[in-house]
């Protein structure tokens, strides 16, 4: 078969036909673009929220739960055998949320495969006192230097720094909404209540930012002896355990390991239980990505389709004489294929410019100001391998919907044509 | 001097199937010389065009058997009959089928790109001899959509021509142009016939120019009723 002569007379064509070039051209172009800015968007929030959240999450979390005992005492007293005892509205005993054992525990989680770290942590409800007003908040007892490596809490820091909190006791490091609400600034003192009533006052040594308006409004962290300090506890007192694994993805196995394993009286939580709703919204949008880029496709698809079979109507004629003079069916074919696949690589390219432009326009568009996010433009993502998918799907896309055209002017019969 | 046979058909037989079943051809045979010029007539009907077609290769729903150059083409694949048309038929019709999107030139090239035997400047060359042979190398590089239909006629000739054809077929080459242009072209096949001894085989409906030809075939309701040798 002659490529070069084909493709000079499928240019031949496109050039003299050229507002008919230019409209297929712009189908698959729209689609293509639409695409890149659709999937460079979606993945950047994935990508974002993702990050947001993963990035202070543990993958699992080891607690204390709360039980209420099935048999009460009551029954255990009145246990003959015509004896009915009903208990209306049982409430749980005064149980500390304490891990027993809580500290050999967490040395224990930390020498096995595939963890990467284990922080313990001892956590509690407390109040931050601003005047006469009481802010609600959390305090987390915890140790600096592996939560720094494990969570990354020296990046969250806007004021002060973990040093510092290292350097003397009684202090605390604030989140930032927590930190203006209780209207205080790095080096200020802080009065804090805890549930059971202690009062004790604590130096502020700094203040971080995840970034997440819940977390930042509400959260703050001292060291483990600090917080056991506040909470007027032993050094043993530990309430948490968080365990980050090398691999994010084992850690629903991991944790069934670790359930058999463990012996104390704990709940065992992972992240995709936590973090549920994370990755549901992660799917719909992956979902909505594919059904919208897919939809713009096939309409462009379905276009070119259109233009390439009125394209081979109006050049019956021209089919027939090329058949009697020594042309073969797949000569025709290469022809009219190649057009609609120069259409599909021009416009797909186009595409991915226009794609790019715009998802550059919007990487640089302000985010709107609002108190659940804290960024300051669109997530976009940047990705090589989107675009090559863009180009390939439209290159494939064009190749399908020129087949089927191609194909019938190749079965073209000349005499019928030429007959009339 | 006992010339060679260039073409040859035995028994031929045509049934248009749609909308009825009807015999169009009714064992059709004769052969054609090397160098011949051979005209058939007969009245519109007659099958005289539909014969044609079948000598083109390009109809291959018929029956009984058909010899070009020694060949016996009857059965062949599609591609093979494209091809062997490409190198040894030229085809002249009555409407004359340019590419309107091509230039002259290219027009007449594009059979020699396709069978592909010689180089781009070899064929551009043998375009632009063919182009003078009909009197139109003035016109080479216009687009072939803005010639007259004379014009058009005479580069469709050029372009039946590039492939140094053995037979050259004609359905009416003639029907569709006044007279000064049908004696142009008859000049033209005539002289392919004596000067470079090919074969010219052609359908038509003007006296004159079947008068002036080597031999006249006469059809009727799909049989040749009768063949008339002209002397010159």
């Amino acid at each position: 078969m002659n490529w070069k002569l084909a493709l000079n007379i499928a240019v031949t064509h496109l050039i003299t036909k050229k507002k008919q070039s230019i409209v297929a051209m712009l189908g698959v172009m729209f689609g293509i673009s639409m695409f890149i800015i659709m999937i460079s968007f979606m993945t950047g929030v994935n990508d974002f929220l993702e990050k947001m959240a993963m990035d202070n999450t543990p993958h699992l979390r080891l607690y204390k739960p709360v039980r209420i005992k099935k048999e009460t005492i009551v029954g255990q007293l009145n246990n003959g055998p015509d004896d009915w005892v009903v208990v209306h509205h049982q409430r749980p005993k005064n149980d500390l949320p304490k891990i027993r054992n809580g500290l050999q525990l967490a040395g224990m989680i930390e020498g096995l495969q595939g963890v990467q770290g284990v922080v313990p942590a001892v956590n509690s409800q407390v109040f931050f006192n601003n005047g006469p007003v009481q802010i609600p908040g959390t305090m987390s007892g915890i140790d600096v230097r592996k939560q720094d490596e494990l969570f990354l809490l020296g990046n969250k820091m806007e004021e002060g720094s973990l040093d510092e909190l290292l350097r003397s006791p009684d202090q605390i490091i604030l989140g930032r909404g927590l930190a203006e609400k209780a209207s205080v600034k790095t080096g200020d003192r802080v009065s804090v209540t805890t549930s059971e009533g202690y009062n004790i006052v604590l130096k502020v040594a700094g203040i971080f930012s995840y970034g997440i308006a819940t977390l930042d409004d509400s959260k703050s962290y001292g060291t483990i002896a600090t917080v056991q300090k506040v909470l007027q506890r032993d050094p043993s007192y530990i309430t948490e355990i968080n365990v980050r694994m090398n691999d994010m993805s084992k850690a629903v196995a991991f944790r069934k390991e670790l359930e058999l394993k463990i012996t104390e009286d704990v709940l065992i939580e992972d992240w995709e239980e936590a973090n549920a709703s994370i990755l549901a919204g992660e799917a719909i949008r992956g979902v909505m990505t594919a059904v919208v880029s897919f939809t713009l496709l096939l309409v462009a698809g379905f276009g070119i389709y259109n233009i390439m079979n009125m394209n081979i109507i109006n050049k019956m004629k021209d089919i027939a004489i090329l058949k009697a003079t020594g042309f073969q069916g797949k000569d025709i074919t290469a022809i009219f294929l190649l057009e609609s696949v120069i259409i599909g690589l021009t416009g797909g390219i186009l595409g991915l410019l226009i794609g790019f432009t715009f998802s550059y326009v919007l990487s640089m568009t302000p985010f709107p100001e609002g108190t659940f996010f804290r960024i300051n433009t669109f997530p976009v993502n940047f990705k090589a391998e989107h675009y090559t998918l863009g180009i390939v799907f439209g290159f494939l896309t064009t190749l399908f919907a020129g087949f089927f055209p191609a194909r019938k002017a190749s079965k073209i019969d000349p005499v019928q044509i030429i007959r009339g | 001097m006992e010339k060679e046979t260039i073409l040859k058909a035995t028994n031929i037989v045509k049934y248009f199937h749609d909308p009825v079943e009807v015999q169009v051809l009714r064992d059709v045979s004769f052969e054609v010389k090397k160098g011949e010029f051979l005209s058939v007539v007969g009245k519109s009907g007659c099958g005289k065009s539909t014969l044609l077609y079948i000598l083109s290769t390009m109809d291959t729903d018929y029956e009984g058997q058909l010899e070009i150059r020694g060949n016996k083409v009857r059965g062949w694949s599609q591609n093979q009959l494209a091809s062997f048309r490409g190198e040894h038929l030229g085809f002249v019709f009555q409407f004359h089928y340019l590419l309107p999107e091509f230039t002259v030139l290219k027009n007449v090239m594009l059979p020699a790109l396709k069978l592909g035997k010689y180089s781009k400047q070899e064929i551009e060359h043998n375009a632009m001899e063919k182009l003078k042979l009909v009197d139109m190398q003035d016109h080479a590089i216009k687009r072939s959509a803005l010639l007259s239909g004379g014009q058009q006629q005479r580069v469709a000739i050029a372009r039946a021509l590039i492939n140094e054809p053995d037979i050259i077929m004609g359905d009416e080459p003639t029907g569709n142009l006044d007279k000064t242009n049908s004696q142009k072209v008859f000049d033209i096949l005539q002289r392919l016939a004596i000067d470079n001894q090919q074969t010219i085989i052609a359908v038509t409906h003007d006296n004159d120019f079947a008068q002036n030809s080597d031999r006249i075939i006469e059809m009727s309701d799909g049989k040749i009723i009768s063949t008339h040798e002209i002397s010159a």
